[in-house]
């Protein structure tokens, strides 16, 4: 195998390898960090049933963001479900076709869905990189990083879309090279300039998600304004810390 | 008035453009070593601040989760830039929710991420300097902990929760603010805000109480340490004498009095706010809760009702039961603690409490919902009651009222402008600015209804408005206790009931 090869395996290991210890070691913080005090946002779902439908709404269809700003939410929730559909595409380079997923995975409506979502991918992605630039409250509280991390997505939309539709690359080896990674029996890369940037720009966002805003994905579902149950009265909460207070003190 | 200006009130709201550091100068008094101390904490700044204060930080983001979350999930998408009254009415960009999380999440950043470590420019961390605090000191004493953010935050990041941890960090370096910490000092020392010792409140409850009479003919009681009474009242020591707060205690008695409730205050719990939670301390607000348990237990009262109090019913129906349960001494057929409202609707529902509309016929009213009250509890047993019970007691007591914008109301409500620890004098400025979004729906329906008064059912807004109102052109005595039109309106049975708290007051 050649040396691009090689660099190519190792740095999917790398990056997998990071993506899964950071994202675990964060989400073991979360789920380990006690919650003290009750304070949901209120109106709050009186029942855990209540809570996961809150958390439902929050998730998929970002209920609060709607609230706040139209435009931001119809750029930001564009881009998710785009996202969430060119991943159900790109599955067909990862599952072997003897999987009972792949019937599904291959069906024309999830191929084709994936294929246009590209374009709702880049339209919310410059949407929201237009609001950064041109919304000066954005703009201020805008970092490099910020721009950085919208750029490095477009340009995995962007090369993701010309594989698509102007230069189509070698899909078959390229799921030789994805296959081989998983059960370890490494075929070489594919050379095409376009696939290279494309799988490295996902190597970096793999890398610096589990240390960047990107911890927004698992961290929605730990907040505590939005998960817990509004029932102080009824029922008593002590975080664990504040038991050995309660301990100390005669009552 | 005062060496600012007051802002304008557009016919529509207008969301400005940012104006950088025009807010930096506000800053509160520190407060004293003796406070400090008096709350555990330092007396003035420590040798190594900068490390004391990082250090605090880590504990901190270790004992709340919703630090933790709250630091690390910020997308910076600027859905709450144009949220906070304090922004609105100021145009300082650290005003903005996110700007003021980010002066505490550029230091997590630099100490504890990997990337703000290695990468700080690129991610906006910075280390912990004089600077840095400066701004803390400024900007997280312009936070009203509100919640109004935490609404329309995806995640739910709430900066109430990033403001109390700086300001916890900065008491626990030596640089405390003195309106706070004084009044938690005074509450441990005497029992209330206002440093009102036993004999003077005794004193107060005397002169409501022919005060009441002479107007009513009825001999209302206000009693004080009745042991055996079934109904301990917690109320902001406000409702003692401050307007328009003690025409809300007027009304609260009339309830108990026409219900034939026994009931007291207890001079060692006279004080329902919780200045702790404003300043983030778990273990002050414990404490300040706890003697709410101990007044209970030593009256052997089998029932607590909250007075109109916006934070204080936050840390009553909240956390109560967290820092001061259980409650298992108490009459398990009532929630601890009730709401007054909760107590007066449920008499109104029952049919027990008859009133006169008429009374009311001079005022147009309107409701202010207060933000502890809309975003941080509940009132009844339904989500929302918070927003249900109020306005249906208003309208069972009132013929004419109006709502404010649907935008302006509910879980949306504008702050008063005063909340979160700021109603001081040394903080002006700000209080007048932040209170622009809620005057400025405040004057659409003063002319689109003709609306004269407004209700609240909450101490510091009561006095915010008070002192703000004057500076939009309304006068001061617009703003109202909700239970004052309950008083008011209210048909009082010409013979007092039997088992009225004076009876059963005998040792």
């Amino acid at each position: 195998m050649s040396a691009l090869s090689v660099t190519y395996v190792l740095m999917f290991y790398l990056a997998t390898a990071l993506l899964v210890f950071g994202l675990v070691r964060k989400i073991v913080q979360y789920a380990q960090t006690p919650a003290p005090l009750k304070i949901p946002t209120t109106p709050a779902p009186v029942t855990k049933s209540g809570v996961v439908l809150r958390m439902a709404s929050e998730v998929v269809l970002f209920n609060s963001l709607f609230k706040a700003s139209k435009w931001t939410w119809l750029f930001g929730w564009m881009f998710h479900l785009a996202l969430l559909l060119a991943f159900f595409r790109h599955l067909r380079y990862v599952i072997s076709p003897d999987s009972f997923l792949w019937p599904l995975v291959n069906l024309e409506i999830v191929q084709s869905f994936g294929k246009y979502a590209g374009f709702a991918m880049i339209i919310g992605l410059l949407g929201l990189f237009g609001r950064r630039i041109f919304v000066d409250r954005v703009r201020y509280i805008s970092s490099p990083s910020d721009y950085l991390m919208l750029l490095l997505i477009l340009g995995i939309a962007v090369t993701g879309m010309m594989m698509s539709f102007v230069a189509h690359t070698d899909i078959v080896h390229l799921k030789e090279f994805i296959l081989g990674l998983i059960y370890f029996n490494w075929q070489p890369v594919p050379t095409d300039p376009l696939l290279l940037i494309h799988l490295s720009l996902i190597i970096v966002l793999m890398i610096i998600f589990p240390i960047s805003k990107l911890l927004h994905a698992p961290g929605v579902f730990f907040s505590p304004t939005r998960n817990q149950v509004d029932n102080p009265r009824e029922v008593r909460h002590v975080a664990p810390w504040a038991a050995k207070l309660d301990a100390e003190s005669d009552s | 008035m005062a060496d600012f200006e007051t802002p304008e009130l557009t016919e529509i709201p207008v969301v400005p453009h940012i104006k950088e550091g025009v807010m930096a100068d506000s800053k509160p008094y520190v407060a004293k070593a003796d406070f400090q101390e008096a709350l555990g904490f330092p007396g003035e700044l420590v040798d190594n601040w900068e490390k004391v204060a990082v250090d605090k930080l880590g504990e901190l983001k270790g004992k709340y989760r919703s630090l933790q979350v709250f630091l690390d999930s910020c997308v910076k998408c600027g859905a709450c830039t144009d949220k906070c009254h304090y922004y609105l009415g100021t145009s300082d960009p650290k005003n903005m929710p996110v700007a003021r999380q980010d002066l505490l999440r550029k230091v997590y950043r630099r100490h504890y991420t990997f990337a703000g470590k290695y990468f700080p420019k690129l991610v906006g961390a910075v280390d912990m300097t004089k600077e840095v605090l400066d701004d803390w000191y400024s900007y997280y004493h312009q936070c009203s902990q509100c919640r109004r953010c935490s609404v329309y935050c995806p995640y739910g990041i709430d900066t109430a929760e990033i403001s109390m941890a700086a300001r916890e960090i900065m008491d626990e370096i030596g640089v405390g603010q003195k309106y706070c910490n004084e009044i938690i000092a005074k509450v441990f020392k005497i029992g209330n805000n206002l440093g009102l010792p036993e004999p003077a409140l005794a004193d107060t409850l005397e002169g409501l109480e022919e005060e009441v009479e002479e107007d009513t003919g009825i001999p209302i009681k206000f009693p004080l340490d009745v042991k055996g009474a079934d109904i301990m009242l917690v109320t902001p020591s406000a409702d003692f004498f401050a307007e328009p707060h003690v025409d809300g205690l007027i009304g609260y008695a009339k309830v108990f009095h026409e219900a034939g409730a026994s009931w007291t205050i207890s001079s060692y719990a006279s004080e329902a706010a919780n200045f702790g939670m404003f300043i983030g301390s778990y273990e002050n607000m414990r404490r300040v809760s706890r003697r709410i348990r101990k007044a209970a237990k030593d009256l052997g009262v089998k029932r607590i009702i909250f007075g109109e109090c916006g934070h204080a019913w936050r840390v009553a129906y909240s956390f109560l039961n967290t820092l001061a349960g259980p409650w298992d001494f108490l009459d398990p057929n009532y929630p601890v603690p009730q709401h007054i409202c909760e107590y007066t609707h449920d008499l109104i529902q029952q049919g027990k409490l008859k009133f006169d509309k008429s009374e009311n016929d001079h005022m147009t009213l309107t409701f202010h919902d207060s933000c502890n009250v809309a975003r941080a509890s509940r009132m009844g047993d339904k989500p929302g009651g918070q927003f249900r019970i109020p306005r249906e007691i208003i309208k069972a007591t009132c013929n004419n009222f109006y709502d404010m914008p649907s935008d302006t109301i509910g879980e949306a409500t504008f702050c008063c402008g005063g909340g979160g620890g700021l109603l001081t004098d040394d903080l002006m400025e700000i209080r007048v600015k932040g209170a622009m979004p809620r005057m400025q729906a405040y004057k659409t329906v003063v002319e689109d209804h003709g609306v004269t008064n407004v209700a609240a059912i909450c101490a510091i807004c009561k006095t915010q408005f008070a002192k703000v109102l004057p500076y939009y052109g309304f006068t001061m005595d617009q703003i109202i206790s909700l239970h004052q039109l309950v008083g008011d309106a209210l048909i009082l049975s010409d013979a007092p009931s039997e088992a009225t708290a004076t009876e059963s007051s005998e040792e």
